[in-house]
This record gives C-alpha cells, structure tokens and sequence, in this order.
C-alpha cells in the first residue's frame, strides 16, 4: 500500500501545482477526529490508483498560507488538484464509494 | 488472504463494538470487527471524555479510541476496513456482504452507531465547508476573532460552544427551547464564560451569505418573531440519529429507527444482538456503549456454544 506523501506550503506549488497527473490533498490536522477516520480510505486509494492519481496530505495547522489560499474552513477536506486546481473538493468525512466517484469524475 | 468463517462478526468500531470485540476475543471465539472507517466512532469528535470512569483527568476521545482498539486486537480481534452491503441474517450461518466479499458467523453483533442530524433549513447544504460545520473541535481554529452560532442544547452543542469560545470573538448557542438538555456541570461552564450568549425559543430558519457565510436567520418559535444574527460560522450539534438505513425490513426497529434488543442485547433475529447507539433507549454514552458491548458479547458467546451442541 503506498502511503499519501506529506506536502506542505513550501513545496505545494512544485508537488501538486505543477505535478503532470492529477494529486489528491487531504487537507488534515492532528487534533481532527474525522481526519483520522478518512486516513485509512484515503491509504487504500493511494493503492488503488496508483500511477493515475498522486496521493497527498498536509496539515492545516503547520501550514497556514496553502490551506488559508484554499479556504479551508472545515476538515477533512479532500481536494483533487488537475492542472494546478482545484477539480474537485470534497468536505468531512465521506465513504469510500463517494471518493471514488470523485476520482473517477476527475480521471474522466 | 482474509479468513472468510468466524464464530463473531461485529458491525461498527467505536466503543460498544471494540468493547464486543475485546470481550469475544477474549472468550477465544473467531472473531471480526468490520468498521468503513479507523476505528473508534464518535469519541474520536472529543476532546476530552471526562465521564469515563477511570481517567480522572479526563482522557482525549482520539487517545480512548486508539486505546480500546489496540486492547481488542492484543487479543486476537481482527479489524477490517470494508462497508457493509447487505446482510442475510437468518439461519446458522449469518453472512455479512461488504465491498471486501462476502464473509459468514454465527452470531452478529451490529453497533454501526448513530449519524450528526442536520438542520435542513436553507443554505445548509450550500455552505458545507464555507462556514457550516459539524466538527467544531476539527474547525474551530479557523474562526479566530470571528462570531460564530451553534446549533442545540445537549451536552455535543455545549462541548461545541465552549470549545469554539477559545478562538470566536463570540459564541451565539441557538436553541429551541428556553433550557439546556445538556449536563449540569456543562451549562455551568458554559454560562461562567462570557463569550457564550444564548438565544432562547429560537430556531435557524435559513444559512446566507456570499462566498462563505455571512448571517442566519432566526425565528422564535413563541412570537414568531424573526431576527438576523452576523456570524462567519454555524456549527450544527443537534445530537444524532441511529445509523439503521442498512437494517431495514430486516431488524425489528422502534419509532427512531433505533434497534429494539431485550436486556441481554437480542434483536428479534436468534443470534442476532445490538450494542451501543444504535439501540432503543440508549443513552448514547461511552460507558454504556461498552457495557452494551460487554453485554452483547457474552450472550453472543452463550449462542455459539448452544448452538455448537446441536
């Protein structure tokens, strides 16, 4: 199982913005108990889209300047980045078919 | 490769079903906990349990939740992360169809808990992560210096309120009746503390703003007077309802939807029990969920032995 890569406000712009395939942000803090329950869907699909999709985290609370440029105003939220934006934003905790269905949206 | 045959399939990983677990895995029954989610249910949303008896400094909700999951798997419990699909609960063998495949037990414990009500008033849906939240402990520090409004009386808006009163410059609790629901020692907390001011006899009868939001509408619900209220957030903590959609038609269920059981957890389904939220007339609290548990687990346990002498 690949495990989402840790992003944060110095590196987001060459790791997602500029990434040629699509990249999934868990935007996530630690005090944040839904965050933890969506982590292990959100590992699994790392796996499954492997190739297809990037996976990635990075926690609100050390990066204030990404999460404040995106909004965030509610965690977890799960945004896919296509070309350097947002494709789509999914907000609290959602099942693992939902995601999917978001993924496959933006893989058209 | 996952064992597909257990003696105990348990349904949901917070309190009621890891206490369950612990209890099965204990009794050395094959066990297996199924959970679409980490482990540890609604105590994750704590911050602090202080009326679990045993930690008189209270203990963080993530924290009991790692703990109790980590005590069930030392004894052999498996978890698995898989959503439950459909169930055939009649007969010997029970089977339980997740998007992991089909897996069958003897006896089924079901504690899948409840979900957050929502509002269902204008706006909620809109909003959603622009300013509407059900996680004020996930949220609250993004409403630095900025009025917010909760939802409800009981001891989650209370939680919510205070907990928000460290970050708002001020905290609107709005609800619909003229006393709190929640436990006397929070409605102290909450009326000590001068950043918590209370809307009586209100209700929220619409969410609106522009990008993000703005302002509330609010009605009391004895003059039918209407009021707006600037705030950047509402947090919704209306309690929650039992999470049965998946057990219809096929458990006995009360008015609420909540799983009706007899003392020793039995639904109407032999070998089938209930345990925690999820039940009719819990009490919807740590203590009792894992009691349930316990409870659930025992008699579960009595059902396969009976059921192995035939």
């Amino acid at each position: 199982m690949s495990k989402p890569v840790e992003v944060n406000d110095d590196n987001f712009d060459q790791m997602v913005l500029q990434a040629k395939t699509p990249v999934l942000v868990d935007f996530w803090a630690a005090w944040c108990g839904p965050c933890r329950m969506v982590a292990p869907i959100v590992e699994e699909l790392a796996g499954e889209y492997e190739g297809r999709v990037s996976f990635t985290k990075l926690d609100v609370d050390q990066n204030p300047r990404t999460a404040s440029k995106y909004g965030i105003m509610s965690i977890p939220s799960l945004i896919i980045f296509k070309d350097g934006s947002p494709a789509s934003n999914l907000v609290g905790f959602r099942p693992k078919a939902d995601l999917k269905r978001s993924l496959d949206d933006v893989l058209g | 490769m996952v064992d597909r045959e257990y003696d105990v399939i348990i349904i949901g990983g917070g309190p009621a079903g890891l206490a369950a677990g612990l209890y099965t895995a204990r009794a050395r029954r094959r066990s297996l906990l199924l959970e679409r989610a980490a482990a540890g249910g609604w105590i994750m949303n704590a911050e602090l349990v202080e009326n679990y008896p045993g930690f008189p400094q209270g203990i963080n909700g993530l924290e009991l939740a790692d703990l109790m999951s980590e005590q069930a798997k030392k004894y052999g419990l498996e978890v698995l992360l898989a959503e439950v699909t459909g169930l055939e609960l009649e007969g010997e063998r029970k089977v339980i169809k997740t998007a992991e495949g089909d897996f069958t037990a003897r006896a089924v414990i079901i504690a899948s808990g409840s979900d957050r009500v929502k509002l269902g008033v204008p706006g909620e849906e809109e909003f959603i992560g622009r300013g509407v939240g059900y996680c004020a402990l996930c949220d609250a520090a993004f409403f630095r210096e900025v009025p917010v409004a909760v939802v409800g009386g009981g001891n989650a808006a209370i939680d919510d309120a205070l907990h928000l009163s460290k970050f708002a410059v001020k905290v609107t609790v709005i609800h619909r009746r003229q006393q709190l629901r929640a436990t006397t020692i929070l409605q102290e907390r909450a009326f000590a503390e001068p950043k918590i001011e209370f809307r009586w006899d209100t209700v929220v009868a619409a969410i609106e703003g522009g990008a993000k939001v703005e302002r509330l509408r609010l009605r009391n619900v004895r003059s039918g007077e209407e009021s707006t209220l600037d705030v950047s957030g509402i947090f919704v903590a209306l309690g929650s309802t039992p999470n049965t959609g998946y057990l219809k038609d096929i458990l006995p269920l009360d008015a609420s939807g909540a799983v009706i059981t007899n003392e020793k957890m039995e639904t109407g389904v032999p070998g089938v029990f209930a345990a925690g939220d999820i039940r009719a007339s819990s009490i919807r609290q740590v203590v009792a969920a894992t009691g349930d548990g316990a409870t659930a687990a025992v008699y579960a346990e009595k059902f396969v032995v009976e059921q192995g002498r035939h």
